[in-house]
């Protein structure tokens, strides 16, 4: 939580919003994941670590391909959390944030799983199919650990639904600017984005992030003003799957670089 | 009383729903206006009538002479008889259903998953009817196992989407359907064909699909004077078995069994026997049993019955399972190509592979239902399965009854 807190505080005070940036654990294997992810260190402010999972139906093809490297390459969720412990060694003052589809934690044990990614040095849980009415429990047992659940609010969140979303969430609000799915995207409604987290932020008061197909820097300088931070993930696990390392340099250097006003 | 979903959609401590933000809303207004119609006489009455005129319905209940002299042991079995029903399963029940419901909500799209293809087929034509643009998603196995069932659609103006993700077969068609509802939840409502999937789906089809055990219980007491023993329904996802289970389930007396596919045996990988063999686990936006890894990654399925390979069950059969209401069982491929046979033969209909479980699951336990009335769900006809066991019995000669 206070890493989280950080982060956003001390960007803050230069001018800038943090570069949130997405890979999946173990792609395409644990070891040179690992390297992926010390480049992503290298410009983005904070790291959603995806944990593999068989049906992750919140994700496009892009990501879905990459669950399925992962999984091909023996991922599980010690190995992610052993990822989690090594990334944490590398960069430890970056918050890490773990994404992951529920039923995995679940069978993990949902105290257990806490308590092992707090020690890995996890600072926050994205879970993409686990909304408020579900999370309750997971919510509080998170926050009790000093960890910060993170909680989606999309378009079609009623006010009263991102009041809600507002009490169980952490530090922030993950805003998805789509009703879709993840992926890459020529192009956002981002008048209606900025206008709609204004609405999200007003009703809720926790910061509030923005995701799902942004993919390249003119994304972020377009909706620059009303979001807390930009999350990045399709268009990075493009780049791993092609392995073209060079270009995902260039375009992170671009990513971040848009984030300072 | 039995009175389950409680108000969070729950069973006990099952069903529920996880699924992405995006969808809750679409969720809340599919159970305001579920809840609506359940009460409106006018669409009940329309609903009413089109299962009467257009569907078939009510089906019979036949008692199968043949077939309980071929068991001996006293037995007398009863065949629901929803092969009869238009579109040759209980599928349509549910599709037709929620098709009217979806019109009512102005929603013009619909979206299905399909497995072998009836639930597919049944979505189509009840779109055709309607006048809905339909799109079924399939994957991509499916899709070359049940050619004609891809043509069947397409025939009745749906829009196959061949899956090509992950194992290809039912759990990732559900999955694309899921991704479909996410991006276009505005203007589409996906008739989901299981009991199975988040809060309302499983009350919906279930309710959908009680129109079996309603007519059966009728049926039964007039035909006998008295309930039934046993019911029997083999349970993939299990909207046959909790249709006609559910009308049946104050009645303490009457013992339910769901007959999963075992393939080529439990103490194998290779089935699809959820509750027999899985974990509570959570997928499909639904906290019920699952056939995972221990790492909790959903495992790959077998059934030579494409309706029942899934590796996910609807949560009110985890819940009955819990209660101990109804017993889960399993038999084999072999068993239920066996059963198939056996009732062609005896009784002159072709049952479907995935009714074939539940045939089967009395021929294997005939010692044991000496005396005993039973009823078993005829969920459908096996026109579709014909070629396939034609390939099977040409290669393993053994397995053929004559």
């Amino acid at each position: 939580m206070e890493r989280i807190r950080n982060c956003f505080e001390k960007l803050s005070s230069r001018g800038e919003k943090p570069l949130i940036v997405y890979a999946t654990a173990c792609d395409p294997d644990c070891r040179r994941s690992l390297d992926v992810f010390k480049l992503i260190l290298e410009y983005a402010d904070m790291v959603e670590v995806g944990m593999p999972f068989s049906d992750p139906l919140a994700d496009g093809p892009t990501i879905q391909k990459a669950h399925e490297r992962a999984l091909a390459a023996g991922a599980n969720t010690r190995k992610v959390l052993e990822l989690v412990e090594k990334l944490r060694e590398f960069a430890p003052q970056k918050p890490i944030i773990l994404m992951g589809y529920y039923n995995p934690i679940f069978v993990y044990g949902e105290e257990r799983f806490i308590r092992d990614s707090a020690s890995a040095g996890v600072d926050g849980f994205i879970v993409p199919d686990l909304p408020p009415e579900e999370g309750e429990d997971f919510s509080r047992k998170v926050k009790s650990m000093k960890l910060s659940p993170v909680f989606l609010a999309a378009p079609t969140s009623t006010d009263e639904r991102v009041k809600k979303i507002g009490e169980v969430t952490g530090e922030f609000i993950y805003y998805v600017s789509v009703t879709g799915i993840t992926g890459e995207r020529d192009s956002l409604a981002f008048k209606e984005v900025e206008k709609d987290i204004q609405r999200i932020k007003r009703i809720s008061g926790k910061r509030t992030v923005v995701g799902f197909g942004i993919s390249k820097p003119e994304h972020i300088k377009q909706m620059y003003n009303s979001p807390d931070g930009f999350v990045v993930g399709s268009a990075v696990v493009r780049r791993v799957e092609n392995w073209d390392i060079e270009e995902l340099k260039e375009l992170l250097k671009g990513l971040k670089a848009a984030t300072k006003s | 009383m039995y009175n389950y979903p409680d108000e969070k959609g729950k069973y006990g401590v099952f069903g529920g729903k996880y699924v992405p933000e995006t969808l809750m809303a679409a969720l809340s207004e599919l159970e305001e206006q579920y809840l609506k119609i359940k009460e409106d006489e006018e669409f009940q009455r329309e609903f009413r009538e089109l299962l009467k005129t257009y569907v078939g319905r009510p089906t019979p209940l036949q008692f199968a002479e043949g077939f309980s002299r071929y068991l001996g042991n006293d037995i007398k079995v009863y065949l629901k008889r929803e092969d009869l029903n238009h579109t040759g399963a209980h599928k349509i029940n549910n599709a037709l259903g929620q098709a009217l419901l979806a019109k009512r909500m102005g929603k013009k799209r619909i979206i299905a998953e399909t497995g072998a293809g009836q639930h597919g087929v049944a979505t189509a034509t009840a779109c055709a009817f309607l006048g809905l643009e339909c799109v079924v998603y399939m994957g991509e196995e499916d899709v070359y196992r049940q050619a004609l069932n891809v043509f069947r659609m397409e025939l009745l103006g749906a829009k196959v989407e061949v899956v090509k993700s992950g194992s290809r077969t039912l759990k990732d068609a559900v999955n694309e359907a899921i991704r479909d509802w996410v991006t276009n939840v505005r203007t589409t409502h996906y008739i989901i064909g299981s009991a199975v999937g988040p809060h309302p789906y499983p009350m919906i089809v279930r309710d959908f699909q009680s129109v079996i055990g309603k007519e059966a219980r009728e049926q039964i007491l007039e035909a006998e004077g008295k309930l039934p023993d046993v019911i029997v329904a083999c349970v993939g996802g299990g909207s046959n078995a909790i249709g006609i289970f559910y009308p049946f389930v104050e009645d303490k007396e009457v013992e339910f069994v769901g007959v999963e596919a075992g393939g080529y045996g439990l103490d194998t990988d290779k089935h699809a026997a959820t509750l027999c063999k899985g974990k509570v686990g959570v997928f499909h936006g639904a906290k019920s049993y699952l056939l995972q890894d221990e790492d909790g990654q959903v495992t790959p399925t077998h059934s030579v019955s494409a309706g029942l390979d899934y590796p996910g069950v609807g949560p009110e059969h985890s819940f009955f399972k819990e209660i101990g209401r109804a017993k889960y069982t399993a038999v084999t491929d072999e068993e239920a190509i066996e059963a198939f046979q056996v009732l062609s033969r005896t009784e002159g209909i072709i049952p479907a592979l995935e009714s074939s479980h539940a045939v089967a699951w009395v021929l294997k336990n005939r010692e044991k239902l000496s005396g005993k009335t039973v009823i078993i769900n005829l969920s459908g006809r096996g026109d579709k399965d014909v070629n396939q066991i034609r390939d099977i019995l040409e290669e393993r000669k053994d397995l053929r009854i004559w």
